[in-house]
């Protein structure tokens, strides 16, 4: 917008009044979660400006990769080309729009659209279209339409539709410091995201999740029957009697600090329900690599970080969240597979398909419940949803961030702070 | 554990001792169980080297490097069953209603087992219908069985579920398919 007339003017006020009466410190309106207006605005606010996470560089090792993405409602193809740059190109013909590539993965130097026959090189340049004398000339400026700015941070890449605005580096904040603690967990200090993602249909708005995984109030009860099935010390994490701590980490993102329950018992890989005789070779690479400083990272374990609008890092696998409408979404989730880890990346995926995704043993429930809650959003009154636990008895840590503990509802606050100032933003 | 869910290699001539009407109704009967929510019944019929496996994107990959959506050993089906069976198990509390068809079963070969054996192996095509809150959606796909003779009957060492569109995104999957 670069010129702001009256009538502009004054939608953003409305907007600003509009977002200031909907989200207050301690709750939240229903409507939204509910209005496609809201909705709409939310893809040019949010998903069409702020970063968002797209994929793992990993997808695409080799010159000619490519993989179909989505970043809000737009099928984006993320490439590597010849020079093993990435782009995230969108899947539309210059011509008559459209869809240039048709299958979910492949290797090719170029996209041939199968309308007209028009080639684009996979960094997006039209290479040719058949018959061009009826253009009188054998050059057209028309490309394949792109994400302008694509960065990546240990291999995540994000995407930003907007051509200026904070880097990648800005917007992750203090949550690059968690993606740097997934990664110290590889003996290389490397994670692919190479094990295919599961992809689960839900009929919820986005923010529902978005808010979700980092309550440290819900496992007990959504998840109490897995735990108590198979006596997993999971849920005593997130007992009232927890020392984890939720950690409002700024710019939306949050985290779930298992930390200092870990550090209680200082067993090395407790936090993945294993021992080090289990995983010798894992155990030495990592001391071999890190020296005294593995005997920390084994037992204090991997982040459970909600990086805003849509990564999700939960210990060992990955989650992606992208909006299909105002009322569903899908999850798109995988394994961590750690560079060097052969003997525990098996273990990984094993796990990790028991518990996420559509026939999930934790996901599935926590789904449901989306479900449920958005349905029940449904209901004409109360209209607010209550993020006001813990309230009384946050604290602000060393670091300047805001602390609650293992069950309050800090990370939420955060994520709408962060979501109202994109929201109002002109 | 790779070699087991291979599904050419290995595979030799139908075995002679297995009578297709049996088989066809243990087929039958193992449907109805997992329609009816019959959990100590359908855990019955399986084999102690059990795999029971949902993959992703067609027939899938080596399901123990890429993610399924169920990929289960004896052990993991009785930790779903038992989880299923607290009642606090929501995506299937309360329980979806369920009927399934099976249709188009072949035998296909015989397959050597860890007994000793050969396991007959079957396709059929099948079609259910689940209703819940949520809704009605149809499932269907193709299934691979393992099937071997037990001291009680014939029991189930492999089941395979290859959904039609186990490449789309896939709505909660609470019930035994």
């Amino acid at each position: 917008m670069t010129s702001v007339t009256k009538e502009d003017s004054d939608q953003v006020a409305a907007t600003r009044g509009r977002y200031d009466r909907l989200i207050k410190r301690d709750k939240v309106h229903g409507s939204l979660y509910t209005d496609p207006a809201i909705f709409a605005e939310e893809l040019r606010n949010i998903w069409y400006r702020s970063w968002v996470f797209v994929g793992h560089e990993s997808e695409v090792t080799q010159p000619g990769d490519y993989v179909r993405k989505r970043l809000g409602l737009q099928d984006v193809i993320m490439t590597r080309d010849r020079d093993r740059v990435l782009h995230l190109l969108l899947n539309r013909c210059a011509h008559r729009g459209n869809q240039v590539c048709n299958d979910a993965r492949g290797n090719a130097s170029a996209f041939r659209c199968p309308y007209h026959g028009w080639t684009y090189r996979n960094d997006g340049e039209l290479v040719g279209f058949p018959f061009f004398k009826g253009y009188g000339q054998r050059k057209l400026d028309l490309n394949l339409g792109r994400v302008p700015r694509v960065d990546s941070y240990h291999g995540f890449v994000f995407g930003s539709f907007e051509t200026e605005g904070p880097s990648l580096l800005d917007h992750l904040g203090a949550a690059a410091g968690e993606i740097d603690r997934l990664v110290q967990l590889s003996p290389e200090g490397r994670v692919a995201l190479s094990a295919g993602w599961l992809q689960h249909q839900t009929r919820a708005n986005w923010k529902l999740l978005a808010e979700n995984e980092t309550d440290g109030y819900h496992p007990q009860f959504v998840h109490g029957s897995i735990f108590g099935v198979t006596g997993s010390p999971i849920g005593s994490l997130y007992s009232d009697a927890s020392t984890a701590v939720t950690r409002d980490l700024g710019n939306g993102h949050s985290e779930n600090d298992l930390r200092p329950e870990f550090r209680k018992f200082a067993e090395p890989l407790r936090w993945f329900g294993t021992t080090e005789s289990r995983v010798p070779d894992y155990a030495a690479a990592m001391r071999t690599k890190y020296g005294e400083a593995a005997e920390r990272i084994l037992i204090e374990g991997g982040p459970h970080v909600m990086v805003f609008p849509n990564l999700f890092i939960a210990e060992i696998q990955v989650f992606n969240i992208q909006p299909v409408a105002v009322g569903e979404c899908v999850q798109y989730s995988t394994a961590v597979q750690l560079a060097g880890a052969d003997e525990l990346n098996r273990r990984m995926v094993s796990q990790c398909v028991g518990s996420v995704g559509p026939a999930g043993m934790l996901l599935a429930d926590d789904t449901e419940m989306y479900e449920r809650n958005q349905a029940g959003l449904g209901s004409l009154t109360p209209e607010w949803l209550d993020v006001r636990r813990g309230l009384n008895r946050e604290a602000v840590d060393d670091n300047g961030f805001t602390v609650g503990r293992a069950t309050d509802e800090t990370g939420m606050r955060g994520f709408w702070r962060q979501y109202k100032s994109l929201m109002e933003a002109p | 554990m790779t070699a087991a869910v291979e599904t050419d290699a290995g595979l030799g001539p139908v075995p002679d001792a297995f009578n297709r009407h049996a088989v066809e109704q243990f087929l039958y009967r193992e449907a109805r169980l997992a329609d009816e929510g019959d959990y100590d019944a359908w855990e019955a019929l399986w084999t102690d080297d059990a795999l029971y496996w949902v993959p992703i994107d067609g027939e899938g990959g080596d399901p123990q490097q890429q993610m399924s959506v169920i990929y289960d050993n004896r052990r993991r089906i009785s930790t779903r069953l038992n989880q299923l069976r607290t009642g606090k198990r929501y995506a299937q509390a309360p329980p979806s209603n369920l009927r399934r068809l099976l249709s188009n079963i072949e035998f296909l070969g015989g397959r050597d087992n860890p007994e000793g054996g050969v396991d007959l192996e079957v396709g059929a095509n099948f079609l259910a219908i689940e209703s819940r809150a949520r809704g009605t959606r149809l499932w269907g796909g193709r299934n691979t069985y393992r099937i071997r003779h037990g001291e009680s009957g014939l029991r189930l060492a492999f089941k395979k579920v290859v959904l039609v569109d186990n490449d789309q995104p896939l709505p909660t999957l609470g019930f035994v398919i």
